[in-house]
């Protein structure tokens, strides 16, 4: 059996948390209703007070976690360098923010904080002491346009290797497996006035995996492309795809997994990033965490339909499940 | 990523007194996936019909009394909440224009980790 665990980014659930319309405890209980027991939480997003927590606050939230049967797997933080106009905070000041951050995911008993992936890794390395003390798991989130081979993200992996920790790392969010273009971007950008035979060719470069700035010059200068074509090639500088065989050799560093999404098509497939890649790779190497929802498509649909959270993260978590079965059941027949 | 949800129209009132206003208020949201602190909010371009307000005309309260821009920039102190309305009140002799007119708001915010400042914009139609 798999140890691969299921769960959800409170993230996946923030258009309808921003108009009102889910509060925080609904995104549990709905990620509870479809298996998905492990919750990420943006405390930065999903608590009102942030950063002045009270001990109350936090034994409401582990109460909630109580009543669904679920449990915490991952604490996002954030870290406001630029919280001064004109001049960047001091290098001790940033380490200062991640350990208040640090010690408030240690009051809610998680373990994995997910690092923003433009923290500089050695301001990291002078946060590994008390992430050891703490027993959390740092991980950098490798995130597009990043891939798991950036040598920006080989620096974090030279300082845990140096450091031989286990509390610093990577977190892989999956937008960097994106073997299709998604056709919610495309859509959306026809409906700004691009052209469908201009998308197309767009759509048809990423096919062939063509060098984004290849396609960006077609465009902007050869084809003449309006505003929404330019932009819409743009968006090819933030949609690699990374190979996921390399999984293994990374998994070590990672011990959870922001399984980002844009859309999930009505049989339950993901039309775009590649899954049923990723996932096999996973089973067989071994790899113990969780894969937790980022839904983050209702910014493409937002201006022509109501977003639905919870079915295209409903719809993500049947995929896992046949993935997870079906890579299972291939190992053990192998 | 909210960018057509940051302005309640519905709450858009005139301030001061009914039969001479001197200015008017409306509750926005802001365009985030997070709450952030008020200094990092660069700018809150309030225009009507496309004729930007002027920056010290402008107030933001978030419940802790009303603050201007330049005041918001050192207030370390102050959070603006994720999908919490604030109040934006504006200086504007007469109040809001009557009839049909478009007010807009621009949210300049200083986020941490991108290259430029995100810049959110809701244009609404309002008739007042």
């Amino acid at each position: 059996m798999s140890k691969i665990q299921r769960g959800v980014s409170l993230y996946s659930f923030q258009e309808e948390m921003f108009l009102g319309q889910m509060s925080v405890e609904d995104c549990v209980a709905y990620a509870a209703s479809i298996g998905a027991k492990g919750i990420e939480i943006l405390p930065e997003q999903n608590m009102p007070t942030f950063p002045d927590i009270s001990d109350a606050e936090v034994e409401r939230w582990k109460e909630m976690m109580e009543r669904h049967g679920t449990h915490f797997t991952c604490y996002d933080m954030f870290l406001d360098t630029k919280l001064r106009k004109g001049e960047l905070l001091s290098d001790e000041e940033q380490v200062a923010s991640i350990e208040r951050d640090l010690r408030l995911c240690h009051r809610f008993g998680i373990k994995n904080m997910r690092i923003l992936i433009f923290v500089r890794p050695d301001i990291l390395e002078k946060c590994v002491p008390l992430a050891e003390e703490l027993d959390i798991h740092m991980g950098v989130e490798v995130h597009a346009p990043w891939h798991l081979e950036h040598a920006w993200i080989l620096r974090t992996i030279d300082v845990a290797d140096r450091l031989k920790t286990k509390h610093l790392g990577i977190l892989p969010d999956m937008g960097i497996f994106m073997k299709h273009y998604p056709p919610a971007f495309r859509a959306r950008f026809e409906r700004q006035g691009a052209r469908p035979e201009i998308t197309q060719f767009i759509v048809d470069q990423h096919e062939q995996k063509i060098m984004c700035e290849y396609t960006i010059y077609e465009v902007a200068v050869k084809m003449g492309g309006n505003k929404a074509e330019i932009a819409m090639a743009e968006t090819l500088r933030h949609a690699p795809y990374a190979n996921p065989k390399r999984l293994k050799d990374y998994a070590p560093y990672f011990r959870h997994i922001q399984a980002k999404f844009y859309e999930m098509n009505e049989d339950c497939t993901d039309p775009s990033l590649a899954y049923e890649d990723v996932i096999p790779e996973l089973v067989k190497c071994g790899w113990e965490g969780t894969l937790s929802s980022e839904y983050e498509g209702n910014r493409w649909i937002q201006d022509v339909m109501e977003v639905d959270s919870r079915e295209q993260v409903r719809r993500q978590h049947v995929m896992f499940d046949r993935l997870i079965a079906k890579a299972e059941a291939e190992l053990e027949n192998a | 990523m909210f960018d057509k949800y940051l302005i309640d129209e519905t709450t858009l009132r005139n301030t001061g007194p009914a039969d001479a206003p001197t200015g008017f208020a409306f509750e926005a949201k802001l365009g985030y996936y997070r709450g952030i602190g008020l200094s990092m909010i660069e700018k809150l371009d309030v225009s009507i019909d496309g004729e930007t307000v002027a920056r010290d005309a402008v107030r933001f309260d978030e419940g802790k009394g009303p603050i201007s821009l330049d005041e918001m920039e050192t207030a370390y102190d102050r959070r603006w909440p994720f999908g919490t309305p604030a109040t934006i009140s504006v200086q504007y002799p007469g109040g809001f224009p009557k009839g049909e007119h478009e007010l807009s708001l621009v949210e300049q915010l200083r986020v941490s980790y991108l290259p430029f400042p995100s810049v959110n914009t809701d244009v609404k139609r309002v008739t007042f």
